[in-house]
């Protein structure tokens, strides 16, 4: 498998590319039949190529996801555009604000409305960590601890180019994945809800 | 001042006064109601607008704060009423004088757990019906095990809760239904592309017509009053950005004034100027960027897209001097943080000259258009007297005939010194508060070619301000006009370095509370209209 | 018959006919034909819907002045494409308490009710799937039977926000209906036939627009209006309102289900202004201008396949021109704007166009 990247992106300027290297290199070692590999490329192609954000933003990093999709940031040059109201045809969750305790349940629902493959971007450091809020009796510390996250992207609110970036990485991360076998999105999945049901068992 | 509180004192001989900026008239709790109505009724100077109402707990007693001014006067008073029963505090409620303040009883209910006797609807208003303790009281234990985020679905009720206290001063409880039991109810929200963020509305309709909307907030309710109690007075005003994040810049303004006043601090005219300039500069793209949502919410996505222009403008303006788009922090205790850019003036410039060929364009568009002009003439009619009963302050309220403006009523920093219009209009409908908005840009526009003239090259920004800021004991108020209406700050301080307590009054919780009244017996689609029109922003209502 | 059209596919047609025929049973040979003519269909179909989609994103994004999708593929043209993929193999969610039955067959009516109405178009000349005496009577029957999709959707979906979007598409759509209705039956009391290569043909010298002045332009002007709403576009778009219903009556659907309402609303706009094309702009027939013989003869050179798509495309843009430029009307408005407007001024168009026939008061009138 050749080098993952998007167009007109050169391979060098990626950033902190040690997940997907560590992906890449699994499935060099794996090894696929050839027209397993080319149906999983066609895939692939269309997956990563066609991201349709949910259409969801709770406070300040929602703007600039509004930004984003206006002329200057312009998120339809690379097919994002088409944002969905309803879950069901969304393909990802860019998670913009703060989660507080209140919305936790609507917000993992949405998620589990989603329909697979499914992948969740936390935007902003509300997103991340409960950021400047974190200490407040209400939010969330985090959506990790709520639905596994793919990409993060650090900032408050982040920058338009922050959040290109963020979504092309999540691109590149569905570039090497598998439909037929290898690495199975469904299975980690469901160890993350494993282990946080017994987490929370255990407290 | 003195007048008044002759009136009251002849009237009221319990109460008790202290004088200051803003009279506060101590009173015990059952005069309250009889004291709260005479003001509201007097004729020459009627105290018919609640500006907020602060609860309080003074670890002795538990207690609320009510401003009241004047929409003739424009004169402030403020009463206090405390209780020292900390197991079951009780108060009179005065739901029926304003109706606004059925919400913000509401609110000191969450958040102290101070019941109000009267008051129709006495649920929670942020926080889940479920949630243990009282965040703001001083005693309240903030165990995260206590009330862990969990992904359960939350448990709701049909039923509110109704005080009334018995002659014998026993308190007795009634549940009431919200709505009727066959009424067909419409759950819009939190997840919805019209709410503007995680905004609930709990629709009862009939067919395509509404009947009754149970708002619900506290999606985002993220207990900035509360994590301001254990910051320092520069570590609060961060937060002011990420309040209503388009009036960023004049919240700051407005929460460094208050310290300022309780500090004694006066910001420099250079700070001033550049403070003023930057309020008016986000009052443009705040307004711009209603003008886009609205629209999309109407239907016309492209309006979106034009208005966004304008903004990301006004952003690379305000990002060349502050160094940021969205949460900026310039306005700091004592003055700015920040020389303005050497640009600065020369792409104001630029900006004030595309702004009449912009607006022309908004018009032409989309203010002219048959389908619109239909979609918000004579929708969501709200008149002066509910508004001022309402509170709804803001392009909002002057679009009902109020003439709100603090920038006129209560002037701050260089205000006084511009020349600009208050822009009031009568009708009070959707349309009206939409041209309000247009038209405010033009003034704005205007306000910034005076402040360029006024903004001297050179000169200090900032005055001296200790490291470690200390306040005296007191409670300061101040109000400003912030993108969406008034602002208020109300701050006690105990005499240490950190807020006793810090409330906020921002104007979108009243936006979102008088969409029931002026939606019933609309349309569904009037509801994405009237709610787009109010421009409220959700995380400034649940702060 | 028109003398400038170069290509016949009657003629094709009949020679691969007979060809078949003369190596193979009748019964294999019709089923042959059948089968390879679906197959022609289908695909046109997709790559229509395909390019519809991009074309629409695309003049979305010059209005707003964006550049639109133009990364992925040569400027952009595989977008819809890797859509397309992204959606075949994505999840259909099973929801509970909904009626399966019903939920599953809702988006096969919408786009079966799209695909019959694409397969009587007149492509070009000669090449048309069925050429009967009532054809146009055929498509309006066909194009009705996609609102019951919606209202089966709408219902079955079991959810409060799908169920408006329904009972609003179910008056949305039966209100309109008539005016469209209409609207075609003036231009056939114009034609005097219903049989849609009669109506191609009796353009030949003169679109209808022209020939039948100023009802046909009236015709035309409702026509549009009420092709937009019958395919619930803005600023009709009420049944999904996204700042209101979320996604409207497919709310609940996923995967490749939402992806037949996808296409058949686009596929939609193409078959209206298919329609308008025909009734209106002389079908497949090449643009003349009387007098111009050196100019006509170029015109007859483009195959007459070009002229249809192309005018058809090009009707089309207006219908997004609509769309990405007005606010939505609100449901009493949409109903009372036919009921109180549309409906009367047909009714009067209608005997308007009547008399001009009997008085033989157009052009072209011998």
């Amino acid at each position: 498998m050749k080098q993952v990247t998007t167009k007109s992106m050169p391979y060098e300027d990626w950033k902190d590319n040690e997940y997907i290297e560590n992906l890449v290199n699994e499935l060099r070692e794996n090894g696929v039949n050839v027209l397993v590999g080319s149906l999983d490329k066609l895939i692939n192609w269309g997956r990563s190529n066609s991201l349709w954000p949910l259409t969801f933003a709770t406070s300040c990093c929602g703007i600039e996801f509004v930004s984003l999709g206006a002329a200057r940031f312009d998120m339809a040059r690379f097919g994002w555009e088409v944002a969905r109201a309803s879950p069901r045809q969304a393909d990802f969750m860019m998670v913009a604000g703060t989660i507080v305790h209140r919305m936790v349940p609507v917000f993992r629902r949405l998620y589990d409305q989603l329909a697979e493959p499914k992948y969740v971007i936390a935007c902003g450091g509300c997103a991340i960590s409960g950021g400047p809020f974190r200490k407040s009796y209400h939010v969330a510390k985090g959506i990790e601890d709520i639905v596994p996250v793919d990409v993060f992207v650090p900032g408050c609110p982040p920058r338009p180019e922050a959040m290109i970036y963020g979504i092309m990485q999540l691109s590149r991360k569905i570039k090497v994945e598998r439909f037929f076998g290898g690495v199975n999105r469904q299975q980690s999945r469901k160890e993350f809800f494993d282990q946080a049901e017994k987490s929370e068992g255990n407290d | 001042m003195a007048n008044l509180q002759e009136k009251i004192a002849k009237a009221f001989p319990e109460a008790k006064f202290t004088e200051g900026e803003i009279l506060l008239v101590e009173i015990p709790d059952n005069n309250l109601h009889d004291l709260v109505k005479s003001l509201r009724d007097d004729a020459e100077n009627p105290f018919d607008y609640l500006v907020t109402i602060v609860g309080m707990d003074w670890v002795t007693s538990l207690g609320c704060v009510y401003y009241l001014t004047s929409t003739k006067t424009r004169e402030f008073v403020s009463i206090k009423v405390s209780t020292t029963d900390r197991e079951k505090p009780c108060l009179t409620s005065i739901a029926d004088l304003y109706r606004i303040a059925g919400i913000y009883e509401r609110e000191v209910f969450d958040f102290y757990g101070i019941v109000f006797a009267g008051n129709p609807d006495m649920r929670r208003l942020f926080l889940s019906i479920d949630w243990k303790g009282f965040p703001l009281r001083k005693d309240y234990d903030a165990d995260p095990a206590l009330n862990p985020p969990t992904t359960d679905n939350e448990r709701q009720s049909d039923f509110t809760q109704t005080y009334t206290r018995a002659a014998d001063g026993k308190i007795e409880c009634k549940d009431v239904r919200v709505f009727n039991e066959e009424d067909f109810v419409v759950n819009i929200g939190p997840q919805h592309p019209a709410t503007h963020g995680v905004l609930r509305f709990r629709t009862a309709i009939d067919g395509e017509t509404i009947k009754k909307i149970d708002v619900y907030m506290g999606y985002i309710h993220r207990g900035v009053e509360k994590l301001c109690e254990d910051l320092s007075y520069m570590q609060t005003l961060h937060f002011m950005d990420r309040l209503d994040y388009f009036s960023a810049h004049n919240y700051h303004h407005g929460l460094c004034l208050c310290i300022e006043k309780a500090a004694g601090i006066e910001a420099p005219r250079r700070a001033q100027i550049l403070r003023v300039i930057f309020d008016e500069l986000s009052r443009i793209a705040s307004h711009c960027l209603f003008i886009g949502t609205f629209c999309m919410d109407l239907g016309a996505t492209t309006m979106l897209f034009y208005t966004l222009r304008v903004r990301e403008q006004i952003l690379d303006i305000m990002e060349k001097t502050c160094g940021a788009r969205m949460t900026f922090n310039y306005d700091v205790i004592g003055g700015v943080i920040a020389e303005p850019d050497p640009d600065l003036k020369k792409d104001i410039r630029a900006l004030l000259d595309t702004i009449p060929a912009n607006v022309k364009e908004y018009n032409k568009i989309f203010t002219g258009n048959v389908i619109a002009k239909n979609r918000m003439e004579g929708v969501g009619v709200l008149t002066r007297e509910d508004a001022i009963s309402y509170a709804i302050t803001g392009p909002s309220g002057r679009a009902s005939g109020w003439a709100c403006d603090v920038r006129k009523t209560h002037p701050y920093a260089v205000y006084p010194e511009l020349k600009f219009e208050q822009v009031v209009r009568g009708e009070g409908d959707s349309m009206a508060r939409f041209k309000n908005r247009l038209e405010e840009i033009e003034q704005s526009a205007a306000i910034l070619e005076q402040l360029l003239e006024m903004l001297p090259d050179e000169g200090e920004i900032c005055a001296k301000v200790p490291k470690v800021l200390k306040l005296p004991q007191g409670h300061w108020f101040q109000v400003v006009e912030g993108c969406r209406g008034l602002f208020g700050v109300y701050l006690e301080s105990d005499g240490s370095t950190k807020p006793f307590r810090l409330k906020l009054a921002t104007p979108s919780l009243p936006a979102a509370a008088v969409v029931d009244h002026i939606t019933s017996g609309q349309k569904i689609a009037d509801l994405i209209t009237i709610g787009g029109s109010m421009d409220y922003i959700v995380p400034d209502m649940d702060r | 018959m028109s003398n400038y059209t170069i290509d016949n596919f009657n003629s094709f047609a009949q020679w691969f006919d007979g060809a078949l025929n003369s190596v193979l049973p009748a019964w294999l040979s019709t089923t042959i034909e059948c089968v390879l003519v679906g197959l022609i269909l289908l695909l046109a179909y997709s790559v229509l819907a395909l390019f519809y989609i991009l074309y629409e994103r695309k003049i979305c994004a010059y209005f707003q002045c964006r550049l639109g999708p133009n990364r992925v593929g040569p400027w952009g043209l595989l977008q819809s494409c890797a859509d397309m993929f992204k959606i075949l193999i994505k999840e259909l969610i099973s929801l509970k308490h909904i009626d399966k039955f019903l939920f599953a067959l809702a988006p096969y009516l919408v786009i079966i009710a799209s695909m019959l109405c694409f397969a009587v178009l007149p492509w070009g000349n000669g090449l048309q799937l069925i050429n009967f005496n009532i054809g146009i009577f055929f498509l309006i029957a066909c194009s009705s039977i996609g609102v019951l999709g919606i209202l089966l959707a709408g219902w079955s979906s079991n959810n409060k926000f799908t169920l408006v979007g329904a009972l609003r598409s179910g008056a949305q759509m039966v209100s309109y209906e008539l005016s469209v209705g209409l609207s075609i039956l003036t231009m056939v009391a114009f034609a005097g036939t219903m049989d849609i290569v009669s109506i191609v043909e009796a353009q030949a010298d003169g679109w209808f627009i022209f020939k039948a002045h100023i009802p046909a332009i009236i015709a035309f002007i409702i026509y549009m209006i009420a092709g937009t709403a019958e395919t619930n576009r803005g600023p009709f778009d009420l049944p999904e309102a996204e700042s209101e219903l979320t996604a409207g009556y497919h709310t609940e659907y996923s995967g490749i289900h939402f992806g037949f309402f996808y296409l058949a609303e686009y596929l939609n706009l193409f078959i209206v202004s298919g329609v308008a094309t025909l009734m209106f702009f002389g079908g497949w027939m090449p643009l003349r201008v009387a007098g111009w013989d050196g100019f006509n003869e170029i015109m007859g050179y483009i195959p007459s396949v070009v002229w249809f798509i192309g005018k058809a495309i090009l009707l089309s843009f207006i219908i997004i021109w609509f769309k990405w430029t007005y606010p939505r009307l609100r449901i009493d408005q949409l109903l009372s704007l036919e009921w109180k407007y549309l409906l009367p001024i047909n009714l009067f168009n209608l005997v308007l166009m009547v008399v001009i026939v009997i008085q033989g008061w157009y052009f072209g009138a011998n």
